[in-house]
């Protein structure tokens, strides 16, 4: 009746997982008991959590992100804490099984539950305002991806309480990740959560794609698109392209450990490399995936605070076409160690190299943009300088391991590790957080603090750099990865530097809570009355902010690259139309909420066995979406007079300024 | 697109742009969509293909493959793509009733299909050859069997539009949905033209 659901599965007796989860729990309580003070539920349920608007879903997005970023870099703190004291003959404070926990969780968290959703939300702001569209092309599909993203991280967070997480790193490698070796719900959590999260991004990529190709205002060439929204296009291609590798991967998985097939196991002709091949087809272009956006985003903050347009858009444009194709052809250097022969490591050893070509074409874009422009030094350009020496850094780590013979000696080593952090907090993270501070008074109405923004911003790099540089110096002194402890004392002072890096981390999350206090204390100083605070280049600072939830009221015509500059630079950018026209909207949808709540329950219960809840919740969400589709009624209409009192109100707040 | 008009004043008067084709951007989604599938089939045909070898001891296609039953199946799946076909022409004609007979007739088509199937996986799971047996059987159930879960998903879905062209008629929300079935079908039949060749054919030669 209740498959392997026991009492027992709580780990009562680790007490620092036990505080995590009182936390966690008492967080919740306080949260939801807010909520209920203060008679918000009617609120949330109509305004958030059925909501279809573009703008909306990506801010729960970004909460999403933030949340699971806490999570992830709690884990990261336990980790370095850890290796910091576990030198000699001292074992630290974590068990071997719960380390393992720990480090699987916190790159399953990193990547699919804080990357992708922050990138997700970043899109979901500004894609469609950038097009000059009032939404994506699905509406309600876009609901239903952030709704199985969070049940997907809310699996992640239950396995912290309820049972245990992957002990098999996050990529999870078969035979390891089978029944035999791993006969707990660990890697059950990681591939349910993979899975459903994996069948959300695949949705946000068709939606994406579509709305690119189809919702752009008239005008809107191919090279007048703004260079986030060519990035959101590559990014999103990829993630069509590389998606359904990694749901049949871990599909295939599911069926070797549920049905005692045989695909990756040892016996009866399984083949393990075949896991690890579809693995890292989707796994490396996943870099892309998070990294792209990211290079979008210092492109537009670049030419804003440099006041100047995009050095070489065209080429920028043609990089990253060309970053997409290659990212399909060098997976293979994840495992040059496997045994392929030597001209097959060289082939792709040599396509990994080739990617450094055009990504040194962006960042050499990024440094004549500045060049002779006059440069502000908002917060978010703070980012993009950090990011451009940081990630130089950590690609020429990168191009170190793309040859073969030196990957042999630095395989599975630290130095890996300082080489993917390396690039990805750079290249993916910082990136964000740039666009979080650059598109932050667009969503929400008023900017971020600037002092605190750039305390916060000093502590994170310098953290990083405490942080990262001795794992370089740890890989080549033969420190492996995932040591939960080790006995040469040469290492240890290196990881006591590695460990205080994550503590001044810790400070800068810490400033950037106080920042986000200290900006809604003085909100109304800090308000951006024109929607337009850095004096933007693209069509999303031509709406108010926070943009009206049809963004413009009349569609916009471009004739231009950097299309809301030239109407600026014309005078045309204010002026008001004669007319306003009805504006038929999305109606909001409970059945994206519903289906996710339904994807938790049925992981849920695959993860516990508890077949009759599984097909319950699979013929509940089957049932729903027909549901769904009998209602052709899901438009409504804002009357031209609605409109016309909004912008109104606007071109008042406009005018009290000039 | 653009008139002298809305360059001036960086505005759009075209009541097209206003309301974007709904129809259109629903069918290139589905488009989209098809193609990601079409990666997913593509990485169960690698997988076969790696693992077709991989018999462990168990039996290979030749023992186990009845080509004259799966010819039967086949022509019984081309078919009820052909009944697909007209009823898009009935559609296009707007003769409710007529679509409404074709869609019937593709389903019960489609049934005789997956009723087929499962009979041919019934034998041979209770001839000890299920796909347990060797790393070959289970790449085979899984890739066969994911184009069998892909036509009864196809199959409810037909059912859920007889009814809703039976109380709704053939109204533009579903014509769009008989469409994008219409290209749902289609496309499995492509993938099953590739099952029978390189997982049937190729296995008993």
């Amino acid at each position: 009746m209740f498959g392997k659901l026991t009492l027992s599965a709580i780990p009562y007796d680790n007490p620092i997982t036990m505080t995590a989860v009182a936390g966690a729990v008492f967080m919740a309580f306080v949260i939801l008991g807010l909520i209920t003070y203060y008679r918000k539920w009617t609120y949330l349920y109509n305004e958030w959590l059925t909501t279809l608007d573009h703008k909306r879903i990506g801010m729960m997005y970004v909460i999403l992100a933030l949340v699971m970023l806490l999570r992830g870099f709690a884990d990261a703190i336990l980790m370095r804490s850890q290796q910091a004291i576990a030198a000699g003959g001292s074992l630290g404070f974590l068990s071997p099984d719960h380390f393992n926990q720990i480090f699987s969780a916190h790159g399953s968290i990193m990547i699919i539950f804080m990357a992708m959703p922050f990138m997700v939300g970043l899109m979901n702001i500004v894609v469609p305002q950038q097009l000059g569209a009032r939404d994506v092309a699905f509406p309600f599909m876009n609901s239903l991806s952030l709704w199985l993203t969070t049940a997907a991280a809310l699996l992640v967070m239950v396995s912290l309480g309820y049972g245990e997480f992957s002990k098999a790193g996050w990529s999870g490698y078969a035979p390891l990740t089978e029944q035999q070796y791993s006969p707990g719900v660990g890697v059950d959590y990681w591939i349910w959560a993979f899975q459903i999260a994996g069948v959300s991004s695949t949705m946000t990529g068709i939606n994406f794609l579509v709305t690119i190709l189809k919702m752009r205002a008239p005008g809107m060439n191919p090279m007048r698109l703004p260079l986030f929204v060519w990035t959101t296009f590559f990014t999103m291609l990829l993630v069509v392209w590389a998606f359904p590798v990694l749901t049949v991967d871990l599909a295939l998985l599911t069926l070797d450990r549920y049905l005692g097939m045989h695909f990756f196991t040892n016996t009866l002709g399984g083949n393990m490399m075949m896991y690890v091949n579809l693995f890292w087809t989707w796994g490396h272009p996943e870099v892309y995936i998070v990294i792209l956006p990211a290079f979008g985003i210092f492109s537009e903050v670049v030419a804003t605070f440099s006041g100047k347009r995009l050095f070489g858009y065209k080429s920028m444009v043609y990089a990253t076409s060309v970053i997409t194709i290659l990212s399909f052809s060098v997976w293979l250097h994840h495992f040059f160690t496997m045994g392929a022969s030597p001209n097959v490591n060289i082939f792709f050893g040599i396509a990994t190299m080739l990617i450094a070509v055009p990504t040194g074409v962006k960042i050499f874009n990024w440094l004549f943009t500045m060049y002779r422009g006059r440069i502000k030094l908002a917060t978010p350009m703070y980012w993009t300088l950090a990011f451009i020496v940081t990630f130089a850094v950590g690609g020429s780590a990168g191009v170190m391991m793309s040859i073969p013979p030196a990957d042999y000696v630095l395989h599975n080593s630290l130095f890996l590790i300082a080489h993917f952090h390396n690039v990805l907090i750079p290249g993916s993270l910082f990136g964000f957080f740039a666009g979080f501070y650059y598109w932050f008074p667009k969503a929400i109405g008023f900017r971020l603090n600037e002092d605190w923004g750039k305390r916060a911003f000093w502590c994170w790099l310098i953290g990083f750099y405490l942080a990262f540089i001795p794992l370089y110096v740890l890989g080549f002194m033969g420190m492996p990865r995932r040591m939960a402890h080790y006995a040469n004392p040469a290492w240890h002072p290196y990881l006591l530097v590695a460990a205080l890096g994550a503590a001044v981390i810790l400070l800068g999350i810490v400033f950037q809570g106080i920042q986000l206090l200290v900006s809604i204390k003085e909100r109304h100083a800090l308000r951006d009355p024109t929607g337009d605070p850095w004096g933007g280049r693209t069509l999303e600072w031509l709406t108010s902010s926070p943009p009206a939830i049809y963004n413009f009221p009349k569609i916009p015509v471009v004739d231009e690259l950097d299309a809301f500059m030239d109407m600026k630079e014309r005078g045309v950018a204010y002026l008001r139309p004669d007319q306003y026209d009805d504006i038929e909207m999305p109606k909001t949808s409970p059945h994206g909420f519903i289906i996710g709540a339904l994807a938790f329950m049925f992981g849920f219960a695959m993860i516990w066995h508890v077949w009759w809840l599984a097909i319950l919740a699979a013929l509940g969400t089957l049932f729903t979406v027909i549901i769904r589709s009998m209602d052709d009624d899901i438009h409504y209409i804002i009357p031209a007079a609605e409109v016309e009192r909004i912008e109104n109100e606007r071109y008042r707040q406009l005018g009290s300024i000039a | 697109m653009r008139t002298t008009n809305a360059s001036t004043t960086g505005i759009a008067h075209n009541e097209e742009i206003e309301h974007p084709n709904t129809v259109s951007i629903q069918i290139f989604g589905f488009w989209i969509y098809l193609m990601s599938d079409l990666i997913m089939f593509a990485t169960l045909f690698a997988t076969f293909v790696v693992l077709s070898n991989a018999y462990a001891g168990g039996p290979t296609g030749k023992e186990l493959f009845d080509l004259p039953y799966l010819l039967g199946e086949t022509l019984l799946l081309l078919f009820s793509s052909v009944a697909y076909g007209l009823v898009m022409l009935a559609v296009h004609d707007g003769q409710k009733k007529l679509v409404l007979i074709g869609l019937v007739v593709t389903l019960l088509l489609g049934l005789g299909f997956v009723s087929m199937e499962i009979n041919e996986f019934r034998g041979m799971i209770a001839g000890g050859h299920g796909p347990d047996r060797s790393a070959f059987l289970s790449s085979f159930f899984t890739l066969v069997g994911t184009h069998g879960i892909h036509v009864a998903f196809g199959l409810i879905w037909m059912a859920v539009v007889i009814w809703q062209v039976a109380i709704k008629g053939l109204t533009s929300p579903v014509q769009s949905r008989l469409m994008r079935l219409s290209m749902f079908w289609h496309f499995l039949d492509i993938i099953w033209i590739g099952i029978f060749s390189i997982v049937y054919l190729m296995g008993v030669v």
